[in-house]
This record gives C-alpha cells, sequence and structure tokens, in this order.
C-alpha cells in the first residue's frame, strides 16, 4: 500500500462512524406510509429467510401467499423491510393482471444480525405480515473493495 | 447493461401458473460503501424492473440499494394466451435493459 497513513486512518475511522443504520422508527414510518394506519395482522404471508447467514452480502430469500385467495382479495403487492440495513426498504413487488401464483424470490443483502418484516397487500385492503430474526456473521457493506 | 438470463417455459397449458426466473449482471452499487480515501461510493442500482405478457402487466419490482448485486427474481404468471413475455430493467444512470421470449399457450 502506499497511502500514507493518515488517509488509511481517516478512511477507517469513516467506515466505522457510518451511521448505525434504519432504526425501528424508521421501518414503522415507511409501514405506516404503505398502510396508512390500517390494521397489521400476521398469517397468510410466508417470509422465508435462513436463520443464521454466514454472508449477508447475499442472502436467498422466498416470499409466498399460500392459502388461495379470491379475487376480491388477492394479493396486491409485497413488501419488505429490514430494520438493521442502513435503508429500511428492501423491495416492492406489485402482483399485476397477468401474475400467477402470489411469490417472489430473490437475494437481499444483510448489514447485521436483526429482524426482517415482510407485508402482503390484499385487494380487500388488508395488511398481512411475517418477520423472522436472524443472525448475520458476515456483514453487507463492509467488504474490502 | 449487460445482456439478462431469462429462463421462461416454451409451451404452457392455458389457466396454469408458471414460473419466470430472471437474473442480470449489475453491481448494484449501495451508495454506502467508501473507497480507500473514505470518499462515499455513489450510489448505483437497478431501481425497477416491469415484466409484461402480451402487453399486460404481470410483476412489477422496485429494487432499494438492500438487493444483491446481480439482480435475481423468481415470480409467477398466468398462461392466457401465446404471446411475448417482456422484461425491462432500469438503472439509476436511466439505462435500460430490455429481453423478450415469445411463450407458447397450448
Amino acid at each position: 500500500m502506499s497511502l500514507p497513513r493518515r488517509i488509511l486512518l481517516t478512511g477507517a475511522i469513516a467506515v466505522l462512524a457510518t451511521p448505525a443504520g434504519a432504526t425501528k422508527t424508521d421501518v414503522a414510518t415507511a409501514i405506516a406510509a404503505l398502510t396508512k394506519g390500517a390494521r397489521l395482522r400476521p398469517g397468510r404471508i410466508k417470509l422465508d429467510l435462513p436463520l443464521l447467514v454466514e454472508n449477508g452480502n447475499a442472502v436467498a430469500m422466498t416470499l409466498a401467499v399460500t392459502v388461495p385467495l379470491p379475487d376480491a382479495e388477492r394479493v396486491l403487492s409485497m413488501h419488505v423491510f429490514a430494520e438493521g440495513n442502513p435503508l429500511p426498504n428492501v423491495i416492492n413487488a406489485y402482483f399485476g393482471p397477468r401474475s400467477g401464483a402470489p411469490h417472489l424470490a430473490t437475494r437481499i443483502r444483510l448489514a447485521t444480525s436483526q429482524t426482517v418484516i415482510a407485508i402482503a397487500a390484499c385487494a380487500d385492503g388488508t395488511f398481512w405480515t411475517d418477520n423472522v430474526e436472524l443472525l448475520v456473521t458476515l456483514a453487507a457493506c463492509v467488504d474490502d473493495i | 447493461m449487460a445482456r439478462p438470463l431469462v429462463n421462461v417455459p416454451k409451451t404452457v397449458k392455458r389457466g396454469e401458473n408458471f414460473d419466470i426466473r430472471i437474473l442480470i449482471s449489475h453491481i448494484m452499487e449501495s451508495g454506502q460503501r467508501r473507497d480507500e480515501y473514505g470518499k462515499q461510493i455513489p450510489r448505483d442500482i437497478i431501481h425497477s424492473f416491469l415484466c409484461t405478457y402480451a402487453g399486460e402487466e404481470v410483476f412489477r419490482a422496485d429494487f432499494f440499494p438492500a438487493i444483491a448485486a446481480n439482480p435475481f427474481l423468481t415470480f409467477s404468471a398466468r398462461a392466457v394466451e401465446t404471446g411475448q413475455i417482456v422484461f425491462t430493467w432500469t438503472d439509476d444512470h436511466g439505462a435500460t435493459a430490455f429481453d423478450s421470449v415469445e411463450i407458447i399457450v397450448e
């Protein structure tokens, strides 16, 4: 490394001083903006995440509503929030008229051990939720460049 | 943007649900990392994805920096008619990537 030590130190301090991230309040605000005060009920949606994450840079996540719902109650959208990430939102997914079964899978980043919250919005105006509390051993965002 | 990978069955039965799997190569720079000088690396992510089938919307998603690099997605569509399934990704620079596949409904 040819960098002067001072620059390296400043860099290290800057990394350590990065804001702690989305707080529970940020997530609660984001959820309130989504539900507009409607009650969140547990059930219907299932959030699948590993309970012990070895690498937070790519964590396989599955969201699904497996209970059969009539057309008037079909799933319009699904939303995921992370309490321990720098930003509260993870993904918003909207199911259009041609969508099939309401499920999706993707890979997400997790900055630290935390609770991840999933919400499904149904056409009848109800909101359903599930959450997973998990442990992350190697966090995203801090990897070397 | 890079060429995406799309996995859709060639033929499906009318009225059935089928899974669509997509993968696109993208750095998804979160905007949270810093370089060796402590300077923040600007955010550069794919922020939205849209899938249409014969002109009608199947699935739409907003991505946030918490989506891992090379975003991968699985979702489901209902077989209604033979037609084109079109995929669009848009990133922070306004660049878009397109792909489309033909599906035959029996």
